[in-house]
């Protein structure tokens, strides 16, 4: 049986009355996590996780929301919900629905390292496993976060010798925070752009533990911040907003820097190759780890992603959905605050 | 390996000149002297030929990364590079090595003299010993595609700058038939021969494309004007009794056209020629594809001899009477280059590029509207108190091409690109009306914006009629712009028709699909141009 549908309006439970992350305008939404492309406007009813709740309360205003911890269930018609951590960013969930004795989960976007921010993901125990393959080609492959940590510590210092400023783009919400831990606070302090600091306010009103920030504004004086790093968003790399800094280093922190052919577009001096999305092998392993028979792939390198689960003695099918993984051009709403 | 993966590093990891000709002139100082040389080869186009066969070069990296072939290929085609793709999808090396970049290419080299199952081992064995980008480097070098992003100026720069050598001189000295195996650093680049190499041609002075008015350019009687010819630019080299044929791509060329040899009965000693190479026949040259035919070959076949006869458009003077003369100026050297063409026999495989004569700026627009007719592909404009400059420099050059030819085209198939686009949608198939059906005739990959294909790219995604594989077939509902230089018969497409040089000029948001042009509108444009 059919626990979830695809429809134009997005994931349906038509047990339940619900859908998932829904693109269109719905009654009842379970969100999986506030980036623009899985939270939108416009639904009746909003349900996430507790700590997802303030950024999707920041980002579309006075919604009707409700929150639920991790691993509670709660009934929704002849469903059965809950959420489980998913490790993409904080508070980001996979949703596990449960009809009659038939399980479904959606992953929603995640990552299977654990990155000392966001809540580690936990595997799932299903019968249909609804996943997004973002990176889902074995050219994509991680480095530990340790490992990435070293690397853009190193960078700022000798961006530093080299009399530049060093500024990393990364999205506002969710890298920007997974940086913030990686960066060590003995070269210097870290200045933030708008975005960013406005989602930093956030996630530390709610408990979250950050390194101390000084948000840019149109009267900071870089003078006043010897050896400083800039964390900007990606839209801001390259404009005039960089120019208060004299001579820049830029970097950029992606997934898609694993690509040189992607991290000479960006044109940005260094890239990392750091994401918030699962590798190659954390997809495989995340998939292996639920038990599932069958895999709805929904947004990444689906049609390549869903042959090799074929090849592995899946029962996989591409479904297309609106969501957009981890973008490098389209930035993230947030960006524009 | 090691130095030579951290100078592609640092050259990778900026988009800075001045940043890449320090690495450069650093790299100059410190590696050893083969490693240099070879590194000057690289960056000159002397690449080690393809001692592997790249289908079983991929078969071996999909076997040892343990996944499909099928997926491997599908991670090339979006990686866009061979070299890297086997670099990224191969396992983590477990043991270092400290070899050179000259041992490494040895043992490449080494390959064709090993059975199969060494030439795997080989392979392997690299594989395991060097790190994520002296891999890539390796692999580059395996499958003989180099390319770093690096042009031959920067690299003469810094060889310059590391040497305390004059640029110009060390242009030069880079030019001609060497190859790590003939040569050696010192005697390459620290204490030349010039006896040495009869056959070396000079360093060819490149034009910018002129973007703004030509009345900026000043008086018109202060420029040489000419067409610009749709061939192969080349250096006729006539020294020590025997004669030689350069590309513009520093590629040998004096045996694909043996008509050029009779030059040799008419021109002295200690000459250069530059010019363009063009096939020709009726004094008319022949489309560009006719000349394709013979680039192709080594050896020409006498049939197509006939077919597709060339000449050598002379336009410019660079040696007379065994000496450099790229310093006189332009005027001067035109003067005797006129004197030298029009003293040679009707016949001769040299004939001059005639000079557009012109009062105005005026009278030279009109010309270059009508360069088409002719087979041209617009003006050169040359000063004529210049001289004789290396590689691409503003202003003394400027190539003022003919507007391209333009037709509106609808959108059908999209397709992602690879490399630096590897996650936008960006390859488009467009098509025309014919009745009432869309023919495809062309594809296009270039022209938009980042932002344009950010947009195009979320628009694909959500008007995906069906999938063929990677391609998408879409809603035909946007117009755009095509832009192109030719128009040629086809037999290979379903339109009969071939575009040269295809892209996206504008996207017509203004334009419904029925708006869009129609097979005849293209099958009009043939008859004239084609």
């Amino acid at each position: 049986m059919a626990v979830l549908t695809f429809t134009p309006e997005g994931i349906h439970c038509p047990a339940g009355g619900f859908h998932i992350d829904p693109w269109r305008p719905v009654d009842r939404a379970l969100i999986t996590h506030g980036h623009a492309d899985h939270a939108r406007p416009g639904h009746a009813h909003y349900l996430a996780t507790e700590t997802a709740a303030p950024v999707i309360r920041h980002r579309l205003g006075d919604i009707a929301l409700d929150t639920i911890p991790y691993g509670e269930t709660r009934r929704i018609g002849d469903a059965t919900v809950s959420f489980h951590p998913a490790g993409h960013v904080s508070g980001s969930a996979q949703i596990r629905v449960a009809v009659g004795g038939e399980v479904w989960v959606v992953s929603g976007d995640y990552k299977t390292e654990p990155d000392g921010l966001s809540e580690p993901f936990e595997p799932v125990k299903c019968h249909a496993f609804v996943t997004e393959c973002t990176f889902g080609l074995p050219v994509f492959k991680w480095a530990p976060q340790a490992e990435i940590a070293a690397e853009i510590n190193a960078w700022w210092a000798a961006t530093l010798a080299q009399g530049r400023t060093p500024v990393l783009g990364a999205y506002a919400l969710g890298k920007a925070q997974r940086l913030l831990a990686c960066l060590d606070p003995s070269i210097g302090p870290i200045l933030t752009h708008g975005a960013v600091e406005t989602v930093n306010e956030v996630l530390r009103a709610q408990g979250l533990a950050l390194p101390d920030t000084i948000r840019v504004t149109p009267e900071t004086d870089p003078k006043d911040h010897p050896n400083a790093l800039v964390l900007s968003t990606p839209s801001g790399l390259g404009t005039t907003w960089m120019r208060r800094f004299g001579q820049t280093s830029a970097a950029f922190a992606s997934g898609w820097m694993r690509l040189r052919g992607v991290r000479r577009r960006r044109a940005a001096d260094r890239g990392f190759v750091m994401s918030d999305h699962a590798d190659w092998d954390g997809l495989n392993a995340a998939i292996r780890d639920t038990g599932a028979e069958r895999v709805f792939v929904t947004h990444g390198y689906t049609a390549q992603f869903r042959r090799w689960l074929e090849d592995q003695g899946y029962d996989a099918q591409v479904v297309d959905t609106e969501f957009e993984g981890e973008s490098l051009d389209t930035p993230d709403a947030e960006d524009a605050a | 390996m090691k130095r030579f993966a951290a100078l592609f590093t640092r050259l990778d990891q900026t988009t800075r000149t001045t940043a890449k000709v320090a690495a450069l002139a650093d790299y100059f100082s410190e590696a050893p002297e083969p490693d240099r040389l070879w590194t000057i080869a690289l960056l000159s186009g002397r690449r080690p030929k393809r001692t592997v066969n790249a289908t079983i070069l991929r078969e071996w990296a999909s076997d040892t990364a343990k996944i499909p072939l099928w997926l491997f290929e599908e991670s090339y085609a979006i990686v866009g590079d061979l070299a890297e793709t086997i670099a990224l999808v191969l396992p983590p090396n477990r043991t270092e090595s400290d070899h050179s970049l000259t041992h490494w290419i040895t043992e490449i080299r080494r390959l064709p003299t090993l059975e199969e199952p060494d030439r795997r081992a080989l392979i392997d064995a690299a594989w395991d010993r060097l790190d994520a980008s002296e891999r890539f480097l390796f692999n580059k070098l395996l499958t003989g595609g180099f390319r770093v992003g690096v042009s031959r100026t920067l690299m003469t720069r810094a060889l310059a700058r590391a040497t305390g050598i004059d640029e110009p001189d060390l242009a030069l000295r880079l030019m001609g038939d060497w190859s790590p195996d003939t040569t050696t650093y010192r005697r390459l680049v620290l204490e030349p021969d010039p006896e040495e190499d009869l056959s070396r041609p000079y360093p060819f002075f490149l034009a910018y494309q002129l973007e703004d008015d030509p009345e900026d350019l000043g008086p018109v009687t202060d420029w040489l004007a000419e067409h610009k010819w749709d061939g192969i630019r080349g250096q006729l080299i006539l020294r020590g009794g025997t004669h030689h044929v350069w590309s513009r791509g520093e590629e040998l060329m004096t045996d694909r056209f043996p008509e050029l040899a009779a030059a040799r009965d008419f021109v002295p000693d200690g000459t250069v020629i530059d010019g363009e190479i063009l096939a020709w026949t009726d004094d008319a040259p022949l489309p560009f594809a006719a000349l394709q035919k013979r680039i192709g070959r080594k050896t020409v076949p006498k049939k197509l001899l006939a077919e597709a006869p060339v000449i050598l458009k002379a336009y410019d003077l660079l040696e007379w009477q065994g000496g450099d003369i790229r310093a006189t100026p332009l005027k001067d050297r035109r003067a005797l280059l006129d004197t030298l063409v029009e003293s040679l026999p009707a016949d001769a495989p040299i004939r001059l590029s005639p000079r557009l004569a012109a009062d105005t700026w005026k009278i030279l627009a009109d010309t270059r509207a009508r360069a088409r007719d002719i087979g041209a592909e617009g003006l050169m404009l040359k000063r004529l108190d210049s001289p004789y400059r290396v590689g691409r420099t503003k202003g003394d050059w400027w190539k003022w091409k003919v507007d391209p030819l333009t037709v509106d085209a609808v959108m059908i198939y999209a397709q992602q690109g690879h490399g630096r686009r590897a996650n936008l949608f960006t390859d488009f198939t467009f098509a025309v009306w014919d009745g009432d059906t869309l023919v495809p005739f062309t594809k296009a990959y270039s022209g938009l914006t980042d932002a344009e294909f950010r947009q195009i790219t979320a628009w694909v995604r959500k008007n995906t009629l069906e999938r063929y594989g990677p391609v998408r077939a879409v809603t035909p509902e946007h117009v755009f712009e095509i832009h192109f230089e030719g128009i040629q018969a086809s037999t290979r497409h379903k339109s009969g028709l071939a575009l040269r040089f295809p892209r996206m000029a504008r996207w017509r948001h203004d334009k419904k699909a029925a708006e869009a042009n129609t097979l005849g509108d293209l099958k009009q444009m043939l008859a004239a141009y084609g």
